[in-house]
């Protein structure tokens, strides 16, 4: 099956999986309102106001959400916070999704000896603390954005590789699979234009599953100091600045663990009903 | 069997030695040193300390005079904490690290398990939606804002429980950080374990059996348990490392002296010797669980064996 | 046909995990704490010192727990003031070179055996010998002769200045006076080291159970990661009036941490209150609560070395004018501390601490002027100005760097990008001051007096971490130094704050406080602006 019709036959099973439809309209709306409601509020992120820090929430001055410790207000920082947050873990889980589609598809199809040493490999990077090192390189090198994705990417890909491996194994066997060898198909084309399109619903529904994980990931980072640079946010510095405060302003915890809790829910739950759509057990 | 512990054990040395390569690499890649402070040494003093720890030699000299240290088992001496022996440090903080992070483990297995099946044998009931609902919160809630929150109601406003590692017994100090660390574990367990039931149940020697006429408890007990375990076998890698992530936060909200909190203060305080003395442990560890894991795969999975 | 399982049968038979839980909680019940009638005192210290080695430690917690166990010639009494400890007798030559001191007759390491001169001329070699490695050797001794030439490796040790005339009488010759020489006396690099236990024991003396020390307390037990116990030095001297029998010294490196287990009842003291708690503990708990000025200066300093800061003191007081010292000190960090519109805190002993010419302006004038300034600097809206500011990861610098970017964006237009680093990677940029431009800092002073600030910025100290080199500010140094008369010298040193403050090299932000949570069961606790509890001075009572 090609891409196209791979992705209209989920988008159609979707359509009647009722915990799909509820979580991606969630999770659709919260990125809709990151994106414009900054636009809706007078206050713009890096704005302090040190004659009025921790102020409750009120409708009258425009904080919706209440203000941090320097006065800014909550509600446009929490949209600051999703936007960065939803763009590091999806940004991650793409780059530990090609590596690790690449990495699992060619092992899995070329099979053999080939297969052997990647997989090998694989267990030794398994055994690498990736936490480890990957605190290491934020603590070494700059706070580079960029290297926050590289870092959480890098973490996650091996999971992914070996997923992606097993599939292929099962799709090797596939007549359509025999059928392009015999028409002739080089082996990259093969692996490119008939396994990878019948990866997909396994790794979409792999990649709910890694979102949150990379929402976690930068969390804990941002929890030893090591996230986005100030006065930009994430949901996890957000939540990490709340704690602090939890005592004196428990509105802010209240708020951005809430935020927090159902982006992470709804990933998860929508991978739950993805894995329904997908899996072809249920298909017989 | 043996020899297929034997063979992986043997393999895994070149990993080893790649995870050494990789962490002293980085380690001293990184601007700085273990004896930076505002107040800046004389020149004087910084070169009688950089030649009491062996500084001023090239870096590849440096590595094989570490790789020789290795090989006594020695791990060598902290930079930071001047006389104490890295092995030392690492022997104090092991166990208090092993302790809290095993039982967590183990609680979060035997709760997850149970309440997974419990869901899954009535599912779609009220117990099924209240087991379903705590996993998701406890999903949903990162540990660095339930601990802090744990302290504050149990230690600091109901006083039932110490506030950290030395307030209290070795028991009462042991509960809420294990249970801070377990709470995120045994919502992953129980859901999967309720998925992984349900698809068993469903399967088609267990309707057999049913068929057959044999009761739920048993089929449960010899049909549907072993083969419904086997994903969470392959969960246990990144519950494993969950732990470990959650440990340094559990560390330092409850001060705890365990292995995570060594590692981010010897990172910070480019600690060489500790920082990969802790890594190359660590290491060994995960490529001995994998073995683990792999020959429990054997038994529980006949079909395996046969390989 | 609806037998369930019922949960419970389902853990009956999971023998073997519970069984592994029981096992590993048997073995935690290794630990058990000694219940006894000792008095206990239980501290909270930010980090762990590297070493308990008179000579090797280096960090102001080493220094606290250094203070329990061990005694140097000179130390302070419980009000701060300075007196003889150690020692009972001092005389000073006319020349200010030569230091007589004699010793206490009755002063008994914790083995019991005596202390001597000889001890002490031991120590003090072995803090300059190059093999030691010492941090302080320079800082405290560095003034007595021949010991630079001994650091460097030209001379032997045998050559210090240092000389045990008889059994308890001590001679030290400096190569020029030093007018707070007794202050450095106090550090405690310069407390005697137990020959016997060196010889013995060699780079393990340090540990509990080995270290012998001449102080009020004993070494009992080092938990690594956890705490430091000194337990009661029955030797000591003076140990009639020390009360409390042993003293724990917690190590949390999170101040919210401390604080919950100060207020679960698990610390007697903590070392500092987190901001965010301030409030609501003075709230709470207000005779608890210890606010005091502390020897130390929280600022941003500027890299002199390259543009723009580079030759342009009116940009540099620009940006000084354009923050809002009062805000950050009141709303951001809010704990008792002090705007700073000057470099050596006002808290320095027998010292007048000068000002910027503008800290008396009101807010709208300092704005206006350092606009004007900022214009004539060369900058403005043709010629905008974009700025890094570097500070070491902490929720607390981040805070005031936000503050200080809004301050310099509202009032100057400047748009500044705020790094965190790790802290060791701040300071070798800082040190390497070839990327940096603006950085924040901290200095605290090492005794009670003028010049441990002011030297930090004079042109060849290897702290100076501006690349501040003005002629004038080090020849009015130099001739403070060279005075003998405490208030000529004392002249000098405004004069030269005067300068210093005029080129603007440092921001000075806020001078610290000491914040400290005290229980109502200590006594004898006394405010002192270097932060020196010695736990033999306090007392405990047991109130309900």
């Amino acid at each position: 099956m090609s891409y196209l019709a791979v992705v209209r036959s989920i988008l159609r099973k979707s359509r009647d999986n009722k915990t799909i439809v509820v979580c991606s309209s969630i999770l659709l709306l919260i990125a809709a309102v990151a994106l414009i409601g900054p636009l809706l509020s007078p206050h713009h992120y890096a704005d302090t106001d040190f004659d009025q820090p921790f102020a409750k929430p009120s409708i009258s001055n425009w904080h919706v959400f209440g203000t941090d410790g320097l006065g800014r207000d909550l509600f446009v920082r929490i949209l600051l916070g999703v936007k960065v947050t939803l763009f590091v873990a999806i940004i991650a889980s793409g780059v530990s999704l090609g590596i690790g589609v690449a990495y699992g598809a060619i092992a899995g199809y070329v099979g053999g000896k080939v297969d052997g040493v990647m997989m090998r490999a694989v267990d030794a990077l398994y055994a690498m603390p990736f936490i480890f090192f990957v605190i290491l390189l934020m603590v070494v090198f700059e706070r580079n954005f960029l290297l926050i994705f590289v870092a959480i990417g890098a973490i996650n890909w091996l999971d992914m590789a070996r997923i992606v491996r097993g599939q292929t194994l099962s799709l090797k066997r596939r007549e359509f699979v025999d059928a392009a060898r015999l028409i002739g198909v080089s082996t990259p084309g093969i692996i490119l234009r008939h396994i990878t399109p019948n990866l997909f619903g396994v790794v979409v529904v792999y990649m709910t599953l890694t979102i949150p994980q990379a929402i976690l990931v930068e969390s804990f980072l941002s929890f030893l100091g090591l996230g986005v640079q100030a006065p930009q946010t994430s949901l996890g510095a957000l939540v990490n600045d709340s704690v602090s405060n939890m005592e004196r302003a428990p509105w802010l915890l209240l708020i951005t663990a809430a935020v927090l809790a159902v982006i992470l829910l709804c990933f998860n739950f929508l991978g739950d009903g993805l894995r329904e759509v997908v899996d072809p057990r249920k298909k017989t | 069997m043996l020899r297929y512990a034997l063979l992986r054990i043997f393999g895994a040395i070149p990993t080893m030695l790649l995870v050494i390569a990789l962490a002293f690499l980085m380690v001293h890649a990184a601007p700085g040193g273990p004896f930076d402070a505002a107040r800046v040494l004389p020149p004087e003093i910084e070169k009688n300390i950089a030649a009491a720890y062996h500084l001023d030699e090239s870096l590849p000299r440096q590595f094989l005079r570490y790789l020789n240290g290795l090989l006594h088992g020695d791990l060598g001496p902290s930079y930071r904490y001047r006389g104490q022996n890295v092995s030392k440090l690492i022997g104090d903080a092991l166990p208090v690290s092993l302790q809290i992070g095993v039982l967590a483990l183990i609680i979060a297995n035997v709760a997850g398990i149970a309440a997974g099946i419990a869901a899954a044998l009535r599912k779609n009931t009220f117990l099924d939606r209240l087991v379903t609902g705590v996993a998701m919160a406890g999903i949903s809630v990162p540990v660095f804002v339930v601990a802090p929150l744990m302290v504050l109601i149990f230690a600091v406003y109901l006083g039932w429980l110490p506030a950290s590692w030395t307030g209290g017994t070795a028991i009462t100090r042991l509960i809420l950080p294990v249970m801070a660390l377990a709470l995120p574990q045994i919502a992953y367990i129980a859901r999967l374990m309720r998925a992984s039931m349900i698809d068993t149940l469903n399967s088609e020697y267990v309707r057999t059996a049913r068929a057959q006429g044999l009761k739920t408890r048993s089929i449960v007990r010899y049909h549907a348990l072993k083969p419904a375990m086997l994903p969470l076998l392959s969960y246990m890698g990144p519950a494993t490392a969950g732990v470990l992530t959650g440990s340094v936060v559990i560390e330092q909200v409850f001060s705890i002296p365990g292995i995570g909190q060594s590692f981010i203060n010897g990172a910070l305080s480019r600690d060489y010797t500790l920082v990969m003395g802790i890594v190359i442990f660590y290491a060994a560890l995960v490529i001995l669980l994998n073995l683990v894991v792999d020959l429990l795969y054997g038994v529980l999975d006949p079909r395996i064996r046969t390989r | 046909m609806n037998n369930e399982l019922s949960t419970i049968e389902f853990l009956s038979r999971q023998r073997l995990p519970i069984l592994a839980c029981i096992a590993i909680l048997l073995s935690a019940c290794g630990g058990s704490q000694d219940a006894q009638r000792d008095s206990v005192l239980n501290r909270g210290m930010f980090t762990e010192p590297e070493s308990l080695d008179t000579h090797k430690a280096r960090s102001l917690q080493a220094g606290d727990v250094q203070r329990d166990l061990g005694e140097g010639l000179t130390g302070y009494a419980a009000d701060g003031e300075l007196i003889l400890a150690a020692a009972e007798r001092m005389e000073m030559s006319n020349d200010g070179l030569t230091y007589t001191f004699w010793l206490r007759p009755d002063g008994r390491w914790s083995n019991g055996d005596r202390v001597t001169a000889a001890d002490f001329v031991y120590s003090f070699r072995r803090l300059v010998d190059p093999a030691t490695a010492a941090f302080y050797a320079q800082d405290s001794l560095g003034d007595v002769v021949n010991a630079m030439a001994i650091i460097a490796g030209e001379k032997s040790v045998e050559e210090l200045a240092v000389a045990a005339v008889s059994e308890l009488q001590l001679q030290i010759t400096l190569e020029q006076p030093v007018a707070y020489f007794n202050l450095l006396l106090t550090h405690p690099s310069t407390f005697p080291v137990h020959r016997g236990s060196i010889e013995e024991h060699g780079d393990q003396h340090a540990r509990a159970g080995n270290l012998v020390s001449n102080g009020a307390y004993r070494l009992h037990v080092w938990e690594v990661g956890s705490y430091i116990e000194v337990s009661r030095n029955l030797h000591y001297w003076n140990d009639a009036e020390t009360a409390i029998d042993r003293v724990r010294h917690h190590i949390i490196p999170e101040d919210t941490v401390e604080l919950n287990r100060y207020r679960a009842g698990e610390l007697d003291i903590t070392a500092s209150v987190p901001s965010e708690a301030f409030e609501q503990m003075k709230q709470e708990r207000p005779g608890e609560l210890r606010v005091s000025p502390y020897l130390a200066v929280y600022f941003y300093g500027f890299n002199l070395t390259r543009p723009p800061f580079k030759d342009n003191p009116k940009l540099r007081q620009a940006l000084s004018m354009a923050i809002d010292r009062e805000t950050i000190t009141d709303v951001v960090v809010g704990r008792g501390e002090t705007p700073a519109y000057g470099w050596v805190p006002p808290a320095t002993s027998n010292y007048e601490s000068q000002q910027f010419p503008y800290a008396k302006l009101s807010r709208q004038q300092r704005h206006a002027r350092a606009r004007d300034l900022f214009a004539e600097a060369g900058f403005g809206a043709h010629n905008p100005l974009r700025v890094e500011l570097r500070y070491n990861t902490s929720d607390a610098h981040k805070n005031i760097a936000a503050a200080v970017q809004s301050m310099w964006s509202k009032t100057l237009g400047v748009e500044t990008g705020l790094i965190n680093e790790d802290f060791s990677v701040l300071l070798d940029n800082i040190a390497a001051a070839e990327i940096t431009e603006v950085f924040l800092s901290a200095w605290t002073g090492d005794y009670d007096d003028a010049h441990t600030f002011l030297t930090v910025l004079e042109s060849g100290n290897p702290s100076n971490q501006t690349g501040f080199n003005n002629r004038k500010y080090d020849e009015l140094m130099n001739k403070a130094a060279a005075q003998t008369g405490p208030k000529l010298r004392q002249v000098y040193l405004e004069e030269a704050e005067i300068e210093l403050l005029s080129e603007h090299p440092v921001i000075p932000i806020y001078f610290f406080v000491n914040k400290n949570m005290v229980s109502p069961r200590v006594h004898g606790w006394h405010d002192n602006v270097l932060n020196y509890h010695y736990s033999q001075h306090l007392t405990l009572t047991d109130t309900d």
